[in-house]
Parts: C-alpha cells; sequence; structure tokens
C-alpha cells in the first residue's frame, strides 16, 4: 500500500494499485468522541472529490465524512458500522470506511503528507 | 481603527481553573464557559456515574432565594401550580413558572426553607425568571439570586456512602428533602436529589469552599462529569431539558408532566394558565410527549420528523441522543396524541431516510432514589 495521504477535512487515503482505502484520522476521532453510530456507502456508489460518502456520530453530534478522491465505491466497512465504538479504537487501521476504485491518480497530489497533516492539526486545533 | 473582537460577559464558575486542571473540553452554555466533557470522554463519565459516582459543576444554574410574610406563598402559587401552602419546611417539588396561557417558562425545584424558599433556575432562563417572579411579588418580599454559591451535584450509587464520610448525617436525606450542615466551620445546605436518575445529592457551597469539597470528592475516588453525560444520562431517566423538551409554546399536560401539578391546585387553579390547563385535563391534548427507542443504531436527533405506519406526519423529536447504558439509541419528542400508547409503531426520518421505531416507556433507565 501506498503512503497514506491526508486531507484538511480529517480523513485519510492510502492506495493499492487502483483502490484506495479511506477513512477517518485518529485526530478526528478525538475531536469526535465516543463514535456511536455509522453509516458507510453501498458498492457500485460513484463519489467525487470532496463529495459526501459516510455518516459518522458522536454522542455530541453528527458529522458527515467526505471522500477525499473521486471514483467508484467496491466497498463499505460493514464491520464498523456494526461496531461504531471500533472506529475509535483503530481509526488508521482496521476500522476504514470504505474502499473506492478511483478515477485519477493526479488528485492525491492535492492531499497532504503525514508530517503536513500534523502541521495542520497543530495550526488547525479544532 | 482596528477592529477587535470582544466577547461579552462570558461568565466561569468558580472551579473553571479546576475544570482545566482535569483536562475539561469547554462549550460556551447559556453565557458560560463550560466543560462538556473530561478526559475519559462522555460515554465512560455516564458509565462511570451510574456505577460508581460523579460530581457536576451545576454553579451556572440560578439559586433564588425569596423571603416574606405568608402573602408570599400566594404570590408564587399565582405562577407555580404546586401547592407550596402544604410544603414543609425542607421539603423540594418539581415544578414550573406558568405564563397566562399554561405555557413553561422555566421548570424548576422549590425548596422551603425557614424564611421563605429557595428556586433552582435554569441558567438559560434565570434572568428572565426573576423578571417574571417579581411582577407577582409585593413590598413585603424580598428575593435574590446569590452569585457567591456554588452549586455541585453529586451523582451515582456510591454518592451517600462517599458524603456521609466528609458530611455526618446526609445519608438519613430522602429523595427531595434537603437540610443544612455544617463544613469546614461554614454552613452549606444539601437535598437529596439530581438529574440522572441515580441518588445523590445537590450541595449549594459558597464559593470559597467549593474547591475544597472538590478535592474531597476526587480523593474519593469520584469523577468530574460534563455536560455532555449529563444529557445523556438525564434522557435516559427521561427527563426533560428546558429549551428543547419544554418552551413557552409547550404546557405541562403536553409534556406528559400534569403529575407535577398539584391534586388540590388542579382542583381549585388560581395559576396562570388554569382555565386553559384545566381544560387540557379533562379533555386530553392534541399532542404529547413521549419517549422513542428507534430500532438499530441510528441516532434520531432533535428536530428529526415523525411519522405513523402509514407515512402521516405525526410529530418531531426534541432530544435524541445514544444512551450508554441502554447500548442504544433513546429519543423523546411530541407526537399526535392519538399515536402515543407505548409500542406504537412509528418512523423517523433521518437524513432523508425513514427508520423503523417505538413509542417508548419513560424512563429508558430505571432509577433509584431513596424513599
Amino acid at each position: 500500500m501506498s503512503e497514506k495521504k491526508f486531507s484538511k477535512k480529517h480523513e485519510w487515503v492510502s492506495l493499492e494499485g487502483d483502490i484506495a482505502t479511506v477513512g477517518i484520522t485518529k485526530h478526528a476521532t478525538e475531536m469526535l468522541g465516543d463514535i456511536v453510530f455509522v453509516e458507510v456507502p453501498d458498492a457500485g456508489k460513484s463519489i467525487e472529490k470532496e463529495g459526501q460518502a459516510a455518516v459518522v456520530e458522536s454522542t455530541k453530534a453528527a458529522s458527515d465524512v467526505y471522500s477525499p478522491i473521486s471514483g467508484e465505491v467496491t466497498e463499505g466497512n460493514k464491520a464498523i458500522a456494526d461496531d461504531p465504538g471500533s472506529v475509535n479504537g483503530d481509526p488508521e487501521g482496521a476500522s476504514w470506511f470504505f474502499k473506492l476504485k478511483i478515477k485519477d491518480k493526479g488528485e492525491l497530489d492535492s492531499l497532504m503528507s503525514k508530517d503536513e497533516y500534523d502541521k495542520f492539526c497543530k495550526e488547525n486545533p479544532n | 481603527m482596528g477592529y477587535k473582537r470582544v466577547i461579552m460577559g462570558v461568565q466561569k464558575t468558580a472551579l473553571y481553573d479546576l475544570h482545566k486542571s482535569l483536562g475539561a473540553k469547554f462549550v460556551p452554555f447559556a453565557g458560560y464557559e463550560m466543560p462538556i466533557q473530561y478526559k475519559d470522554g462522555i460515554v465512560k463519565e455516564h458509565i462511570s456515574t451510574r456505577t460508581h459516582a460523579g460530581f457536576f459543576d451545576v454553579s451556572h444554574m440560578g439559586q433564588f432565594f425569596l423571603e416574606g410574610d405568608d402573602t408570599l406563598v400566594e404570590a408564587l402559587e399565582k405562577t407555580i401550580p404546586s401547592d407550596l401552602k402544604s410544603l414543609k419546611v425542607n421539603h423540594s417539588k418539581y415544578s414550573f413558572l406558568l405564563n397566562d396561557s399554561g405555557g413553561i417558562i422555566d421548570d424548576l425545584i422549590v425548596t422551603k426553607t425557614d424564611k421563605g424558599f429557595c428556586i433552582i433556575l435554569n441558567a438559560a432562563c434565570k434572568e428572565n425568571d426573576i423578571k417574571h417572579i417579581s411582577k407577582f411579588l409585593g413590598k413585603n418580599h424580598k428575593y435574590f439570586l446569590n452569585n457567591d454559591l456554588s452549586l455541585i451535584a453529586l451523582q451515582g450509587p456510591k454518592s451517600v456512602e462517599i458524603l456521609e464520610k466528609l458530611i455526618r448525617g446526609v445519608s438519613e436525606l430522602k429523595f427531595m428533602t434537603g437540610n443544612s450542615f455544617n463544613y469546614d466551620s461554614e454552613s452549606l445546605y444539601i437535598t437529596r436529589s439530581g438529574y440522572t436518575g441515580e441518588d445523590g445529592f445537590e450541595i449549594s457551597i459558597s464559593n470559597k469552599k467549593v474547591k475544597k469539597l472538590i478535592d474531597f470528592l476526587i480523593d474519593n475516588g469520584v469523577k468530574p462529569i460534563g455536560l455532555g453525560a449529563r444529557d445523556t444520562l438525564r434522557l435516559e431517566a427521561g427527563l426533560c431539558l428546558y429549551g428543547h423538551d419544554l418552551n413557552e409554546k409547550i404546557n405541562p399536560v403536553e409534556a406528559n408532566l400534569k403529575w407535577a401539578i398539584a391534586k388540590k391546585r388542579k382542583e381549585v387553579g388560581g395559576f396562570n394558565g388554569w382555565s386553559k390547563i384545566k381544560d387540557l385535563l379533562t379533555n386530553g391534548s392534541e399532542k404529547i410527549r413521549i419517549g422513542i427507542k428507534p430500532e438499530g443504531k441510528v441516532i434520531a436527533r432533535e428536530n428529526t420528523k415523525i411519522f405513523s405506519s402509514n407515512g402521516e406526519e405525526i410529530g418531531f423529536v426534541t432530544s435524541g441522543t445514544f444512551g450508554p447504558s441502554v447500548n442504544g439509541p433513546v429519543a423523546m419528542g411530541y407526537v399526535k396524541s392519538k399515536f402515543s400508547e407505548i409500542g406504537t409503531s412509528i418512523q423517523l426520518e433521518v437524513r432523508g431516510k425513514k427508520y423503523e421505531g417505538k413509542v417508548s416507556e419513560l424512563p429508558f433507565y430505571k432509577k433509584s432514589y431513596v424513599k
């Protein structure tokens, strides 16, 4: 898998061939608090870059999850929909949200590296 | 001239620095900077209140004192539908301030004191409440909001054991009664009450001494609990939150709170909105507050539309969240009364999709008050 890239809306993406795996960052889960509901997209759904793709709810509020890259969903992670709390445990690993067959690899260039993202979070604590 | 951002009138409680040192995340609430959660997070804070004990800084709430002769009772009974005449010293009642049409201006706890009454008012409503109450008062009545006092709620099954170690005699208090106690050469007032569905106390203590009390509680394993868990706890307990489940356009019959109107007052009246309320008590109201359990995991939050199983729009959600002790979503809302029977199938529209749910008994979580 490629190195993770990060969006300003706190999603991560990693690429294997032309399949991208997308999830929310550790920093996002810390801001959200206890996650109690997750809705992931069904296979076959087309999503544009920065389009609404999934929903995550904490005890406090509901938030949209956007896709950092355009493509067609190949799989939503049903395991996290069944056990939303697991997202707090391993957000950047087993608790990915969905996989996409990407359209344009070039879209990744606009995303941040891990170091850039960490710096971005420090500068924008909320 | 440069632009300068000025935050007007943001207030802090006496424990602000302590909350900060405990890792609180703050939110503006009713003009105060209040902790919404601490390091543990809402779910753990909720569970530790239910299984052990937690403390809540609720000093933003109004501690409003009234003093006067016998005419004070008559004055207050014009807007509060409790039987204040029969209320014994150190006994408390849950009630409300009513407007001319029977709408709820605020919900409150009123306690009879030696000199008159103490009323605990919601933070967001307190200024307006006092203006409203003062309209009924006369020359012989004194009233004041005591801002020198903090208010600490200690809630959970271990509360009594822990507080008794510090203040002898609190274990003898029954639910919805209170008394004065001595602590660190000061007098403080404690009632056995709360807003979580657990046994517990509300402690009215001077701003000077409150830190010392909290240090004792923390040393005895009591966790700090923020507004986030306060909300999930009260919703599981089926208790209303003013500004969400109650407002000036909702009356006690619609709010399913007619039990809080004294029997004698229902018959004799003499309070704001009585003719309207009397009619509703006889004929029923068009809409009524209910408990709602969504099926599955979907959370139906405030303003979620409610439909009947035939697709007719019948109401809306006023509070909804995930209940950690129920281990599922819980909500309250208003529906047309004919759909209010426990077990009625309803549909909840969340993000454009309809989800199944059922009208549920309240509370979602059973209480364990000491009576």
